[in-house]
């Protein structure tokens, strides 16, 4: 194949006593969309930020598009395009001002800038919207004009650093779409995030990174059969019951059962799949429980992330979060700045 | 809503990185923008300045001596070199909003030299500066301040007080990138105000205490504001000085100079860094 677009060998980068990069290795290939998935603090940022030359890291080699970060790193530059946490638009500018000036700063000519631009903005819906200031913009659309100003440069490699953080359902399916079409179309996509849906549902390749190590690689598929077992999933009618219930069939599991008080579910990992479910309808019929669904499924990532660090992803020792790493945690607002830049 | 697609095809690709003007030229339209079409900044910025003036103006300025000529005629020159520390104290906080916001990471990430990009917002907020100094100016006027010198000296006056606002909005700047956010660049903005005072800017150096008057005689803004004061007063011994303009505009001109040259280059590197 090709040479990779990114191509790292035992990249480390400290700051002060934490080692946000601890000997992390990634090779991405292109015509792939490849999320580097992990907790707060795990590196996802610091990686990203190495790859868009904005780290230098310590030790350790990194290549982008074959060429060297550490050597050329406005080589580099030309070939990427970097969406961040935050929208890094100027809300006082139109939409088509802001991408102009990313345009204009690529090198592109005058003329280049606008009819580039009017593309961008055509095929990210913000047309209409394209001379208004963006401080009128919705979140989502914030996002969406940030990511138009991160690709009218037409990069090969599109970095997007938890791209949906902070935002609400709908925008989040929005942009999840952009990104789709992206790839199709021939831009190679590399991702950070701590959702583990976000990373299902956009990747070919996910990369799990955790105290800024690799810990897991693969497509989401071959994630969830590494971890192993199939999963019996029970949701009870009463809450009440589900103590009852993870007692009658932990026996059956290969592993602890898993109550979430929240949803009624008790999960259990078992071996054996079919004959497990039907011992545990058997079991269930003589505790004479009401159950609303019982189902044998794959696990999902969450369990899998679970399987690997011993720790589910959301609750990751927030210790190893840097100050300049920039991990921060899921800021609810859906417009407006998005200004608590983790300090 | 709309399908989304992209397809990079239908983009052209520049074919060299853009120059140092372009890149200059890009960023600073938008900071001239940012300022023009948020009103609220020019109108605070306007009436903080004129408020402080005013203050001068009547409260203190009857209990201030300033020898052969009227207060008002005496401070507005340095009062003007002062506001250049207002306006950089604004310069530096937003640089830091840019950090903080994200916009510093996307500027950085592209094929442009940082140098240009760092130049760009530095003339565009000293193009800014000109603004606000006129304005001041104006005021001024108004409540009284005639400039005594002709009409060459008196822009030779506001030239040299660009020139000395240009050097010190890479201080400015340099402050912004570290301090990283926002609060942090207006604590150590805070910090420079005690420059403006301890100086020959709002009183005579002559009626300060004795340790202090070495401090403040041989520092920035004093040197700036004589140079100023000689120029719109025309005769340096009005402002009761007793140099030539000549010098007087010489060692301004060497701090303005000096500041650039330590600081410019610091900026860039802190700029790298940040």
């Amino acid at each position: 194949m090709s040479t990779p677009i990114v191509e790292a060998r035992g990249l480390t980068k400290s700051f002060g006593k934490v080692h946000a990069l601890a000997g992390l290795d990634l090779v991405a290939e292109s015509g792939q969309v490849v999320a580097v998935l992990g907790p707060n603090g795990a590196g996802k940022t610091t990686f990203v930020r190495s790859v868009a030359t904005l780290v230098r890291p310590d030790g350790g080699e990194l290549r982008v598009a074959g060429i060297d970060a550490a050597a050329q790193p406005e080589q580099v530059r030309r070939v990427i395009g970097l969406a961040g946490q935050y929208a890094a638009v100027e809300p006082a500018m139109t939409g088509r001002e802001n991408v102009t000036m990313v345009a204009r700063l690529y090198g592109q000519t005058r003329r280049q800038a606008r009819s580039n631009t009017a593309v961008v903005l055509d095929q990210l819906g913000l047309t209409e919207a394209a001379d208004r200031p963006v401080s009128t913009y919705s979140g989502g659309m914030r996002r969406r004009l940030d990511l138009g100003a991160s690709l009218v440069g037409a990069p090969r490699l599109l970095l997007l650093d938890e791209p949906t953080t902070g935002l609400d359902p709908r925008s989040r399916n929005e942009l999840w779409e952009a990104i789709r079409g992206m790839v199709a179309a021939g831009t190679d996509v590399l991702l950070t995030t701590q959702y583990l849906d976000e990373a299902d549902q956009l990747a070919q390749r996910v990369v799990i990174v955790d105290r800024g190590r690799v810990i897991a690689d693969g497509t989401p598929d071959e994630l969830k059969s590494r971890a192993g077992r199939d999963v019996v999933e029970i949701r009870v009618r009463h809450a009440a019951d589900q103590s009852v219930v993870a007692e009658a069939l932990g026996r059956l599991g290969h592993d602890a059962p898993r109550i979430d008080a929240g949803t009624g579910r008790v999960t259990i990992p078992v071996e054996g799949g079919r004959a497990v479910i039907a011992e545990a309808v058997r079991a269930l019929d003589a505790l004479a429980v009401d159950v609303d669904d019982i189902g044998l499924r794959r696990p999902t990532l969450d369990e899998v992330f679970l399987t690997l660090t011993g720790a589910p992803i959301d609750s990751a020792d927030p210790d190893s979060d840097t100050p300049t790493d920039s991990d921060v945690p899921t800021i609810p607002t859906t417009d407006e700045r998005f200004a608590a830049r983790a300090a | 809503m709309s399908i989304v697609t992209f397809d990079a095809g239908q983009i052209t690709p520049a074919t060299r990185p853009a120059g140092a003007f372009t890149a200059a030229a890009a960023v600073a339209g938008r900071s001239v923008r940012k300022f023009v079409r948020t009103p609220q900044l020019l109108v605070i910025s306007t009436v903080t300045g004129a408020m402080f003036l005013l203050i001068f103006r009547y409260v203190f300025g009857g209990a201030i001596d300033a020898g052969p000529v009227s207060y008002v005629t005496f401070m507005v020159p340095g009062y003007i070199v002062t506001s250049v520390l207002f306006t950089g104290s604004n310069a530096s906080s937003s640089v830091a909003q840019d950090l903080e916001e994200g916009f510093t990471d996307r500027l950085k990430s592209l094929p442009v030299s940082r140098t240009a990009v760092l130049a760009g917002r530095v003339v565009a907020e000293t193009g800014l500066l000109a603004l606000g100094l006129a304005a001041t100016a104006t005021i001024g006027v108004a409540v009284g301040f005639r400039p005594q010198g002709t009409l060459v000296e008196a822009l030779a006056a506001f030239g040299l007080t660009l020139v000395f606002g240009f050097a010190f909005m890479w201080v400015f700047v340099t402050l912004g990138l570290v301090a990283g956010n926002v609060q942090a660049a207006q604590g150590m903005s805070l910090l420079i105000f005690p420059l403006s005072f301890v100086s020959s800017a709002m009183v005579p150096v002559a009626s300060m205490p004795g340790w202090m008057q070495p401090v403040a005689e041989h520092q920035p803004i004093t040197v700036m504001t004589n140079a100023v004061r000689s120029l719109a007063l025309g005769d340096p011994s009005l402002a009761g000085l007793s140099g030539s303009t000549a010098s007087y505009v010489t060692m301004a001109l060497i701090w303005s100079v000096g500041l650039i040259a330590v600081f410019a280059p610091l900026a860039v590197l802190q700029y790298r860094k940040a």
